[in-house]
């Protein structure tokens, strides 16, 4: 069997429908789970107090701004060589929920900046950097909206994806890139100088798996409705022309 | 309940707007879900009745 059997919507709308079931319960549960460890069951930061229970949306969500522009890039680069149509409806139906991680990241950033660093915000590198992403998701659903063709819409939005990707990367490595400003750099790293106490990990590790079985499972059901919004407009062309 | 000494405001701002955002996407995702699927039966509906 191969995953380009999944570009045919009809196999894609059998299948999402047998899956879409498991991957909520198995998100809700593993996000249910991960946060109600964080927030009840983990102690105080020794400098940062009770803030650093933020960690456990603010990381996240953080992971899944970039990563969700990742998954958007191929979805497009897909479209784009082999122009599989679900591929590009995935992109399409994977952008809000992109640009409600970012602003999540953003948000919650600056309500935990304000006591720690004394600002809600600052002009550093890895803030700015996302601030952008946000702004090109934003731009990349404005495009949606705006071109009324289908193909020249999934053309040029694929285009700014790929424009777009520079900054997803900036975001991740802005804090190596350029060595200054506030943000701190990865909360979780192999290197054990780095890395967060284990007693904050674990669970920052289960809600990090939450998120993305939470990001899957709306990236299947948003799909699905895209798939059939596309056979609307299509049957409502062919009616158009009988 | 746990105690959040005197960040309570804060960790329970970053937790209140989190969540608010998540469950306002959620609600878009199914209003425009079970927009479409009634508008695409309608218009299956209607093709089928006129072939």
């Amino acid at each position: 069997m191969s995953i380009w059997e999944y570009a045919n919507p009809k196999r894609f709308m059998q299948t999402s429908s047998w899956a879409l079931p498991w991957v909520t319960g198995l998100a809700a549960m593993v996000l249910v789970t991960g946060l109600t460890w964080g927030f009840f069951f983990t102690p105080d930061d020794y400098r940062q107090g009770s803030t650093v229970k933020i960690i456990y949306i603010h990381v996240p969500a953080a992971m899944m701004a970039i990563n969700c522009w990742a998954m958007m890039l191929v979805a497009s680069l897909i479209w784009l060589i082999r122009r599989h149509h679900v591929s590009v409806l995935a992109a399409k139906a994977a952008a809000p929920i992109g640009m409600t991680m970012t602003l999540i990241a953003l948000f919650t950033g600056a309500i935990w900046g304000q006591p720690m660093w004394g600002t809600w915000w600052a002009w550093d590198p890895r803030l700015t950097s996302f601030l952008i992403l946000f702004l090109f998701y934003l731009g990349y659903i404005a495009l949606w909206e705006a071109v009324e063709d289908p193909d020249t819409a999934a053309e040029l939005t694929s285009v700014l994806c790929l424009v777009g990707s520079v900054f997803a990367i900036l975001s991740r490595y802005a804090v190596l890139f350029w060595n200054q400003g506030l943000h701190q750099g990865a909360s979780l790293s192999l290197d054990r100088e780095e890395h967060v106490a284990d007693v904050f990990a674990y669970p920052l590790w289960l809600t990090i798996a939450g998120f993305v079985l939470f990001f899957v499972a709306l990236v299947l059901f948003r799909t699905r409705t895209e798939i059939r919004a596309r056979r609307l407009r299509a049957l409502e062309a062919r009616e158009r022309m009988v | 309940m746990v105690d959040l000494g005197k960040y309570a405001g804060t960790v329970l701002g970053a937790y209140g707007v989190s969540i608010a955002l998540l469950l306002g996407l959620i609600g878009m995702s199914f209003r425009s879900s079970a927009r479409t699927r009634r508008q695409l039966e309608a218009q299956e509906k209607r093709m089928g009745r006129h072939g």
